[in-house]
């Protein structure tokens, strides 16, 4: 017996991550500084790990409901509410997961039969398309454009949808590339919803890290959406909780309820210590958040003038911690350039194309490094990128 | 606060160009507003933040609680300020509660600060009474933490 044959066909048909690639390459290299990572260089504040901690002194160590802790529930209700001027049942319509990514997952295994399709938007985060496809969907995918911010056309999606879309899948502001989205184009994206009667699926896990006081408008803004729209969160990204694994879906009770049933044998709950921690968040991390954000903002800032310092095209990120800098001028792929930038310079830094091939001619760097190590990183960019050009 | 205030308040020895680059504005607008901010006074100095241990300072920290007999028409500001000239006092702070003056004082040796505390801190008129903390070890000053703890290495590439 071959061991590699007994592997499913749908599972090896499933490339693997061009991040885990790169990641090994960067392993076991000393004095590497790394732009590659998307999860913030902060721990989580200590009043939320104080609070796991006390929460294990107290021996809260068993399951809780599959939908999550209440009080954790009613705390995620008051805060969608507030952010995104939408409210949801805890009773009903709120599920705690393990990440947003597992709440994607379930998502897409809860709605769709073999062969619906899925439209989304690349360049993107590296599991959707993956998520789709071990769902059994077809995965659509809209490359959107440097020359429109990285932003999605509504008349591009409107070309995607045939007989068999089902879903659309939104994340904005956007891994890799920081984009939003401005509120004009999303109002008719919302209008081709409702009129093509698709289910929304909006990833919102960057969309409290925003710059230059910029807001986001949310699809779930707009008539029509909430009662077709899963909406997807957690504490990752914002409350730098990355670790503790936790996420949550607001939906309609109908939809929360299937997603329930795939969680509930797969999952059972989300770790209690986590779902403390993630309650101790939403009631008091707002400052903490701010002060991150802030933060974030004077890197991007750091990482932006440098860029233009050395004349390298990068389209100014709204959101997220990302930036998408344009490498098209070299003549290399992204992953010869990122390559050889880690060969002479020890910098790490995510080729675009592990986002999807609109990811092309670019690449992610993140920014959520202190403002010493990433204005080393940025001065050695800039000498490789002297050096290419005058080769 | 101001941005600007901001981060110099937590690290103030980034450059103007720096601080231009993070804000995203004017290197020369950075400068002028932090010449204007010493000059009126709202930046009064720029110290580095030391562990005492590590750099060998054997001095002796005490906090005291002074109680004073308020004055009529000044309160306790003449008398603060009076004890806040001295040159043992690095610190003097008005609060509420059961006395009215937390006042640090950096001596030398335990003698000396008791020298000061008693001779020249209880003796002024208005004092009503003292009473003296020494400090046994420092965990956290001005925001910092003495003891740095190793924290877990990020992975260098994550999706």
């Amino acid at each position: 017996m071959k061991i590699s044959e007994r592997i499913s066909q749908r599972v090896q048909g499933i490339p693997r991550s061009g991040i885990r690639d790169f990641f090994e390459l960067v392993q076991g290299r000393d004095d590497v500084i790394s732009l590659g990572v998307g999860e913030p260089d902060f721990s989580a504040p200590w009043h939320i790990r104080e609070a796991a901690i006390y929460s294990l002194e107290k021996g809260e160590t068993s399951y809780t409901s599959n939908l999550g802790l209440m009080n954790l529930r009613k705390s995620i209700a008051g805060y969608v509410e507030k952010h995104f001027h939408t409210q949801y049942d805890p009773a009903k319509e709120i599920l705690v997961t393990v990440g947003v990514s597992e709440a994607l997952d379930i998502a897409f295994r809860a709605l769709l039969n073999p062969g619906d399709e899925v439209i989304y938007h690349e360049p993107c985060y590296v599991s959707y398309n993956p998520s789709i496809y071990l769902a059994y969907g077809q995965a659509v995918k809209i490359q959107t454009k440097v020359e429109d911010n990285f932003s999605l056309r509504a008349s591009d999606v409107e070309a995607a949808i045939t007989p068999k879309s089902r879903v659309l899948m939104l994340n904005f502001p956007t891994n890799p590339t920081g984009a939003i989205q401005p509120a004009d184009e999303m109002e008719k994206i919302a209008a081709l919803c409702v009129k093509h009667d698709l289910i929304v699926i909006t990833d919102e896990i960057y969309s409290e890290l925003l710059y230059d006081g910029a807001t986001h408008t949310s699809i779930l803004a707009f008539p029509g959406i909430r009662e077709r729209t899963i909406l997807l969160h957690g504490f990752s990204k914002a409350f730098a909780m990355t670790g503790f694994r936790l996420g949550y879906a607001c939906a309609p009770p109908e939809l929360t309820e299937a997603m329930m049933k795939i969680h509930q044998y797969a999952m059972l709950c989300a770790p209690i210590t986590s779902q403390v921690a993630a309650v101790e968040a939403l009631e008091n991390g707002a400052p903490e958040v701010e002060r991150m954000r802030k933060a974030y903002e004077r890197r991007r800032n750091i990482l932006l003038s440098r860029m233009k310092a050395m004349a390298l095209p990068c389209f100014k990120p709204g959101g997220a911690f990302y930036a998408f800098p344009d490498i098209r001028e070299f003549g290399l792929t992204s992953k010869q350039f990122a390559m050889q930038l880690l060969e002479e310079e020890d910098v790490a830094a995510v080729p675009g194309d592990a986002f999807g091939k609109a990811g092309e001619g670019f690449l992610r760097c993140c920014y959520a490094t202190d403002e010493t190590q990433l204005s080393t990183a940025l001065d050695r960019i800039a000498d490789f990128v002297g050096r290419l050009r005058s080769r | 606060m101001d941005p600007l205030l901001e981060i110099l308040n937590k690290n103030a020895k980034f450059t103007a160009s720096q601080l231009a680059e993070m804000l995203a504005v004017d290197e020369a607008a950075v400068a002028a507003r932090v010449a204007a901010w010493e000059d009126d006074g709202t930046i009064l100095g720029y110290q580095a933040i030391l562990d005492s241990e590590k750099a060998g300072n054997d001095g002796v920290i005490a906090f005291i609680e002074v109680k004073l007999t308020p004055e009529r028409g000044g309160g306790f500001d003449r008398l603060a300020l009076r004890i806040s000239k001295f040159d043992q006092v690095t610190d003097c702070y008005l609060l509420s509660g059961s006395y009215d003056l937390l006042v640090t004082v950096e001596g030398s040796t335990l003698r000396d600060t008791a020298r000061f505390v008693s001779e020249k801190l209880s003796t002024l008129e208005g004092v009503i009474s003292t009473a003296t903390h020494f400090q046994l070890k420092t965990y956290k000053q001005n925001g910092l933490m003495m003891q740095t703890e190793a924290s877990e290495k990020r992975l260098p590439v994550a999706p």
